[in-house]
């Protein structure tokens, strides 16, 4: 059962996604450079955070023309679970993976503090061992991490029940205070806040269970080492 | 550019001939203050660089450090202030991305950024808070885009800075010992430059540096580009993995001159090189230009010819290029052509060892005219002064600073910024407290005990988390050394440095001068800058907040030193008065029985008491668990409230200790001899303090929390 990390040029939380998915969850890892095609036995995918290219141009959107994102819209196709951090999150939104599109906060300014998500979907491969609602410590980091849809499309992503995790509080100017959304089947999920800087208890002192059950949920939708 | 009249004849006695254009310029760039330290090389010998955790290396641009387990850190500390004064957003990043690579070329990874930023009064100078912004955002853009966090610092203001900047970056690297760089080369060898291009940018860089501040040199100013600098970073770890790499040397002031001149004299080679093969940004740079320009994100690397295609291809993935521009050879020559024509030829020793000075120093009249105590005090209430404090520029909280910064990434980071220091877990269990402190008003008025006292400040920082200090990096700023006025106060400092590291055994194991800190307005304060890294062997102190009826334990002498404090300088605006002085007999003591205490794990938190004094250190922690405390200052000292409120003592700890391990704290610090003091308890909603029974300040903990985070931010909006 193998986890595919994408490294992009410029991905700076490919080592620490690595390091809790295999010496944290147990889990079978492997980095793909963004040039490489995808094996056909991944059984999930990891975009991680960072700055791919830099944020040239607009955040994400040069890595979304990677090679090896079509290798990734062909597995998003097939319903493998396919999640996106942060930087990971903006270039499944710019690869069309992900509806909307992540602006600059309104604070303008980069942003590194600790929030609490809400769940708001737990059918997703992520997070279906969590509760509805359930509240979940977490730190967020980014300069263009404000979630922007219109209200067309808002309306689209409630009746599909889309929206993944929203902030507890007003952090950055987010559409409906959105942290993270999924695709129409639930397969693709994207969120801005960094879920494998909170999953370990010596760098989370509020509360790492919450963030765990992200991974513990792809564990319990892919399965474990084997 | 002109060599001074002992140059002039160091060049006669030694070449014999007339230097050609290219070697005038290459002497120029090298033999700068910014590259030579020839005003404080000598000097710079005094201070202890071995240590049992010390590993030495030919030619590392960073101090190395054994952690055990077959892992080892590495350190490096360096400024960018004149840049960052003219151009702060590309000044401070440049600042970053240089010191980075200094971790780099050791082998090791960077995993964490401290800086040191000083400007002028950002309250009422709107060019000191545009240079602020400016540097903060810089920094922020930098070292966020390359994933490595910026987990502490400092940030102060002072009038001594205006229309200036003081740019301090350290970063600390960490990686296997088996895996690094054991700086080498054959003759025959391939020099490879690798990374970005060389263009225009920072050309003269180091000289502009090794002056006053007085025009606006932008060109002198080097661009930043993180994301070539993170390429770098894979690639160059990728190749050292592939074992590609024989030596290796960042390229920084001085550029292609420095680089190739120091590298060829500690690894005793010649190198020739062909200014032809330099990939450049610009088609029409001079080869003189390619010499001494600074562009940014450039590493050279020594690399045997057979290894030479598999590091072309690990650039090739990383789409940065990398050029041969010359060989290894024996003749220990550095020899610059262009196609066929030479354009240098001198010894690289010659060339990497500029003579140096003996420069005469004289104690400054200023100090012999300094007030001792404020003419008239004002009256205002404590509450009020402490108030102020609170919200006073240097003594604010920082997090409008920090939470620009990534601090979270790499996932190592334990203790988080706006703690007394920073902790990162190391891959061997054990982790690692680090801490940078300066305080030039302490070190005006008497630049000796100043500079102690930073460094035993960043030592009680690190001892606050549990750690045992190991080493040090020092970073010492003044202004021109030519002034015999101000070669005094570098010496003073550097012997005050020499004498605490001697006494402390903690090994100095990097550091940087930097001198011409001026502008027209004058030199700056002198400003030594000390970093303290301590490790902890077992778990860091992670500070828990007070609650109610925990006991307040003050360790440490509280003396009459108030000279330099913020309470005279903000609130009187005073500059005068004795400056804190370490006793260094008690400041082992106290250091070794809070490392004790912390170990029997009998404290919830361990708090410094530095800037601003009791007052600020107790308000702060009153802030951190919104509970009040009931001090009594009959138990801090005799002197006046004011005096124990805000003195700046040395070597004080706060403890908070709970009921049930009261005792056995008392019966430790007894058995220890150290001085200390039951002061008050945590209690209530008012930061309060008493003098025998009468209560001399009161003010409510969430004023103080509004005051406290919210002032710097107030002031950067709304000025």
């Amino acid at each position: 059962m193998k986890v595919g990390v994408i490294v992009f040029p410029g991905s700076n939380c490919d080592r620490d996604m690595y390091h809790v998915l295999t010496d944290v969850f147990n889990l079978k890892a492997k980095f793909f450079w963004h040039e490489k095609n995808l094996p056909k036995n991944i059984d999930a995918v990891v975009l991680p955070g960072g700055f791919s290219y830099g944020d040239r141009l607009r955040a994400g959107v040069i890595a979304a023309n990677s090679p090896i994102i079509s290798d990734i819209k062909k597995m998003a196709e097939k319903g493998i679970p396919i999640l996106g951090v942060c930087n990971g999150f903006q270039i499944l939104v710019e690869a069309g993976l992900l509806p909307g599109v992540l602006l600059k906060n309104e604070s303008l300014n980069f942003m590194c503090e600790w929030t609490n998500l809400i769940v708001k979907n737990n059918k997703t491969p992520f997070t279906n061992k969590l509760k509805l609602n359930q509240k979940i410590p977490i730190p967020i980091a980014n300069g263009e991490g404000r979630y922007y849809v219109d209200k067309k499309t808002l309306n689209r992503l409630k009746i599909n029940n889309q929206i993944v995790f929203s902030y507890e509080n007003k952090v950055n100017g987010s559409v409906s205070q959105i942290a993270g959304v999924c695709n129409s089947d639930g397969n693709v999920v994207g969120m801005m806040p960094h879920p494998e800087r909170a999953a370990e208890k010596e760098i989370n002192q509020i509360d790492h269970k919450p963030s765990s059950l992200i991974f513990e949920s792809l564990i319990q939708t892919i399965g474990v080492k084997n | 550019m002109s060599f001074q009249k002992h140059e002039k004849l160091h060049i006669k006695q030694n070449i014999k001939r007339n230097l050609t254009k290219t070697e005038v310029q290459v002497l120029a760039a090298e033999w700068s203050e910014h590259c030579s330290y020839k005003s404080s090389k000598k000097h710079l010998r005094m201070l202890p660089t071995t240590g049992p955790n010390v590993i030495v290396e030919k030619g590392y641009d960073s101090g190395v450090l054994d952690v055990g387990d077959g892992y080892v850190i590495t350190v490096h500390i360096e400024s960018h202030n004149h840049p960052s004064a003219v151009e702060p957003f590309g000044g401070a990043a440049t600042g970053v991305g240089g010191v980075i690579r200094d971790i780099l070329s050791a082998g090791t990874r960077p995993i964490a950024l401290f800086d040191g930023l000083r400007f002028g009064d950002i309250e009422n100078d709107t060019h000191a808070r545009w240079l602020f912004k400016n540097a903060v955002a810089g920094i922020a853009n930098y070292g966020n885009c390359l994933g490595i966090p910026t987990i502490g610092g400092e940030v102060e203001f002072d009038t001594c800075y205006k229309n200036y900047a003081l740019v301090d970056v350290a970063s600390v690297g960490f990686g296997k010992k088996s895996k690094l760089i054991k700086n080498h080369a054959n003759t025959g060898d391939l020099v490879l430059l690798i990374g970005g291009s060389t263009g225009r940018d920072g050309v003269g860089g180091s000289q502009f540096a090794s002056d006053a501040l007085e025009g606006e040199d932008r060109s002198a100013v080097q661009i930043p580009d993180p994301f070539i600098e993170k390429l770098i970073i894979e690639a160059i770890l990728e190749a050292r993995d592939e074992k590609c790499i024989n030596a290796m040397k960042d390229l920084g002031g001085g550029g292609l001159s420095c680089a190739i001149s120091e590298i060829a004299e500690s690894l005793g080679i010649g190198i020739e090189l062909d200014v032809q093969n330099v990939h450049l940004r610009e088609s029409d740079l001079s080869p003189d230009e390619i010499m001494i320009s600074e562009s940014q994100e450039r590493m050279l690397v020594i690399t045997s010819q057979k290894k030479f295609s598999k590091i072309k291809q690990i650039c090739k993935k990383f789409r940065i290029q990398c050029s041969a521009i010359g060989k290894v050879k024996k003749d220990k020559m550095m020899h610059v052509k262009n196609g066929n024509e030479t354009l240098a030829l001198l010894p690289a020793n010659f060339v990497a060892r500029g003579p140096l000075i003996d420069r005469p120093k004289s104690k400054p009249k200023y100090l012999s005219r300094i007030p001792s105590t404020p003419k008239k005090k004002t009256q205002k209430p404590l509450s009020k002064i402490l108030s102020q404090l609170l919200a006073s520029p240097n003594i604010a909280s920082k997090h409008w600073v920090f939470r620009q910064y990534d601090h979270e990434v790499g996932i190592r980071t334990v203790l988080k910024p706006g703690f007394d220091s920073s902790v990162l877990r190391l891959d061997n269990g054990k982790s690692l407290s680090v801490k940078i402190d300066g305080n030039p008003k302490h070190c005006y008025l008497n630049p000796r005990y100043g500079a102690i006292g930073c460094f035993e400040e960043a030592c009680r920082n690190v001892v606050c988390s549990g750690a045992k200090p190991i080493g040090m990096v020092d970073h010492l700023q003044f202004g021109n050394p030519e002034d015999p006025e101000i070669f005094w106060t570098f010496m003073e400092s550097i012997e005050g440095i020499t004498d605490f590291a001697k006494s402390m055994n903690i090994p100095c194991v990097g550091g940087k001068v930097s001198f011409y800190n001026e502008t027209n307005d004058g030199p700056i304060k002198p400003t030594p800058l000390i970093g303290v890294l301590g490790l902890i062997e077992n778990s860091p102190l992670l500070p828990t907040s007070p609650t109610k009826n925990d006991v307040i334990i003050l360790v440490g002498e509280t003396k009459i030193e108030l000279g330099g404090s913020e309470y005279y300088e903000y609130i009187h605006n005073f500059i005068g008065g004795s400056v804190p002085q370490v006793d260094i007999t008690a400041s082992k003591k106290n250091m070794k029985s809070v490392l004790t205490l912390i170990s029997k794990k009998l404290l919830k938190n361990v708090h410094d008491c530095s800037k601003g004094g009791l007052a600020i250190a107790l308000s702060e922690l009153c802030i951190s668990g919104k509970i009040g405390c009931n001090v009594n200052l009959k138990n801090v000292s005799d002197m006046p409230p004011e005096e124990s409120l805000f003195s700046e003592s040395h070597s004080r700890y706060i403890l908070v200790v709970e009921k049930k391990n009261l005792k056995h704290v008392k019966d430790l610090l007894s058995k220890n001899k150290c001085h200390f003091s039951q002061i008050g308890i945590f209690t209530g909603d008012q930061i309060m303090f008493e003098f025998v029974t009468k209560p001399v300040l009161k003010l409510r903990v969430d004023k103080a929390e509004n005051l406290y985070l919210n002032s710097l931010e107030k002031i950067i909006h709304n000025g």
